[in-house]
């Protein structure tokens, strides 16, 4: 990928290594919360994309594959209603340059 | 895991843990490292740029051996605004030589080599091993809880140097235990991007190895408080931006998107042409500051580090911080061990051997710095824009005579930022910083 090139966040992710377990280490804890949620700020913040807002299932679809593990959606969720734990010792997003 | 008891166990090979792990393997203890990633540095990025200082305490003339990128040789701070920048800039032949100032870093490559300086001196580290809790008896910690079968480890003391979000200090009870709040929170996010090492030579008009550091502020960032960073490695650049987790939630901006302003940008684009995106990656900065500081030991536990929010916006100091705490983290341990009293009250020690170090010191000086910081993103944008209208305006020949355009500069200096507020900003400033 060229610096220059104009890339969608998917593509980025798609130059990092990850070694994934079976199991999401994340989860929307009840979905209807999201439905009332003003901002879907999670959808946003998150520097992975890994929360998208279907509005055909009427509900945030959790990408945890693209999991960069910042954290940033436990705060960023207003209404605490993220789960996310960091996945299991020696899976997850794997740094090569870091 | 394992049967034995340790005099300390060390959770996370970051900058503090390795710091703490490797003073207190010098220092004749039993310490065991347990680390989430499957090697030191998988979960770890930063600009990055490490100061010389605090690792040469520990290893000396490390820079002939660590794998570190370039020492940096000139500094240069962007102002930007639409497409025009100011640049600001400190060159020195000093800090290309020995012993350097500071030096830009990839994680993935320093934090191994970091952990093995622990392990010569006798530290045990083991990888693929996330700490889930600590373990109480009688409201002293006295080891934890990992996520291996059979993972409890038994330690006379637990250093947390988890990191950002440290679940491990929330969960022993130094802090609340709930998510930091916004206002304490950056995200960063950067690529690692390759070049030849000529044409970054060129570039940036750099010889001998030596390297460039560029922070840019202003309107690049989108009205969002924060800062992006160029650093020079040997072979790539190392192109990012940090901003407050407040503001990205109040303009709805995506930090990815942000980087992309930040390529596109006309004095940024011509420096990263036809290099090739080796890496994307993200981590938080906490930058709650002094007052939201945890508690920095309790019975049987110590935090140091970003787990205790230990960072210096205003420098872009954090992993020296993590290894001066570390350090002294270890230090108190090999005090405590030397008396067998790992209460709250012996442990106590790390906190003062913290104040009379710069690493409280500072972060008491700056206390007021993280407030200000994260309610700055107009300021921020404001700032850059006047220095930019003011520049443009002092080297365009317009034909008016200079003495009017002086007048109209001021003019729209003050359209820009009217008196009042440019006086309460310059105060509010300074007070944070001084
Ligand atoms: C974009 C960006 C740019 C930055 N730029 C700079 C810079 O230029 N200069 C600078 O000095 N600082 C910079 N920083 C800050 C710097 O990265 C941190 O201050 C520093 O890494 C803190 O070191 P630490 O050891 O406390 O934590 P970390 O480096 O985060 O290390 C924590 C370690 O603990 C492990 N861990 C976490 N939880 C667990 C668990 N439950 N079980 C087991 N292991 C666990 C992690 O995998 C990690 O290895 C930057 C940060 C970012 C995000």
């Amino acid at each position: 990928m060229k610096a220059d090139e104009k890339v969608t966040v998917e593509e980025k992710l798609g130059l990092v290594r990850f070694k994934h377990g079976k199991e999401s280490h994340l989860s929307v804890i009840a979905e209807d919360v999201c439905v009332r949620c003003e901002g879907k700020w999670c959808t946003t913040i998150c520097p992975a994309h890994v929360y998208e807002w279907s509005p055909e299932q009427n509900k945030v679809i959790v990408n945890w594959e693209n999991c960069l593990e910042t954290g940033a959606c436990i705060t960023g969720c207003p209404y605490a209603n993220i789960q996310f734990q960091y996945p299991k010792g020696g899976k997850g997003v794997e740094f090569r340059y870091g | 895991m394992a049967e034995e008891k340790f005099d300390a166990c060390v959770v996370g090979a970051g900058p503090a843990g390795i710091a703490a792990a490797l003073t207190l393997a010098r220092g004749g203890a039993d310490v065991i490292v347990l680390e989430r990633g499957s090697a030191p540095g998988t979960k770890n990025v930063m600009g990055g740029i490490l100061y010389r200082k605090m690792l040469q305490d520990l290893v000396p003339d490390f820079w002939k051996e660590a794998p570190i990128e370039r020492p940096i040789a000139e500094e240069q701070a962007w102002l930007t605004s639409g497409e025009n920048v100011v640049k600001l800039g400190f060159r020195s032949e000093a800090f290309a030589k020995e012993p350097y100032n500071s030096f830009s870093v990839l994680r993935a490559r320093f934090d191994p080599w970091f952990a093995q300086q622990a392990e010569k001196a006798g530290a045990m580290l083991i990888n693929e091993t996330t700490v889930l809790d600590v373990i109480k008896e009688d409201g002293q910690v006295v080891g934890v809880r990992t996520d291996r079968k059979e993972g409890d480890v038994y330690a006379d003391v637990v250093i947390a140097g988890d990191g950002a979000i440290s679940w491990l200090s929330k969960k022993a009870g130094l802090q609340p235990d709930r998510p930091f709040p916004a206002e304490h929170l950056v995200v960063g996010c950067k690529e690692v991007i390759e070049l030849p090492r000529e044409v970054i030579e060129q570039r940036f008009n750099l010889k001998d190895n030596a390297g460039m550091s560029i922070e840019l502020f202003g309107d690049v960032l989108r009205g969002n408080a924060g800062y992006a960073f160029l650093y020079t490695n040997k072979e790539s650049l190392s192109l990012g931006l940090g901003v407050m987790l407040n503001d990205l939630m109040r303009t709805k901006q995506k930090p990815y998107e942000l980087l992309d302003v930040l390529k596109a940008h006309p004095a940024v684009a011509p420096l990263i042409k036809d290099g090739e995106v080796r890496e994307y990656a993200a981590k938080m900065i906490p930058e709650g500051g002094y007052p939201a500081l945890p508690h920095l030991y309790g019975p049987g536990i110590l935090v140091a580090g970003d787990a205790a929010m230990m960072t210096n916006a205003a420098h872009r100091e954090g992993s020296n911080l993590a290894m001066e705490a570390g350090k002294l983290a270890g230090r108190a341990v090999l005090e405590a061990k030397a008396r067998r009293d790992f209460s709250a009250a012996s442990l106590a020690r790390y906190e003062k051997l913290l104040e009379q170090s710069f690493v409280l010191k500072d972060l008491r000086r700056y206390r007021k710095l993280p407030h200000f910081i994260a309610r700055s993103g107009e300021m921020l944008t404001v700032y850059p824009a006047m220095a930019n209208m003011l520049a443009e305006r002092f080297l365009t020949v317009s034909g008016m005579p200079k003495g009017e355009e002086q007048l109209a500069m001021l003019k729209e200096m003050l359209r820009m930022r009217p008196l009042p507020r440019l006086i309460g900003d310059t105060w509010r400033a300074l007070r944070a910083m001084l």
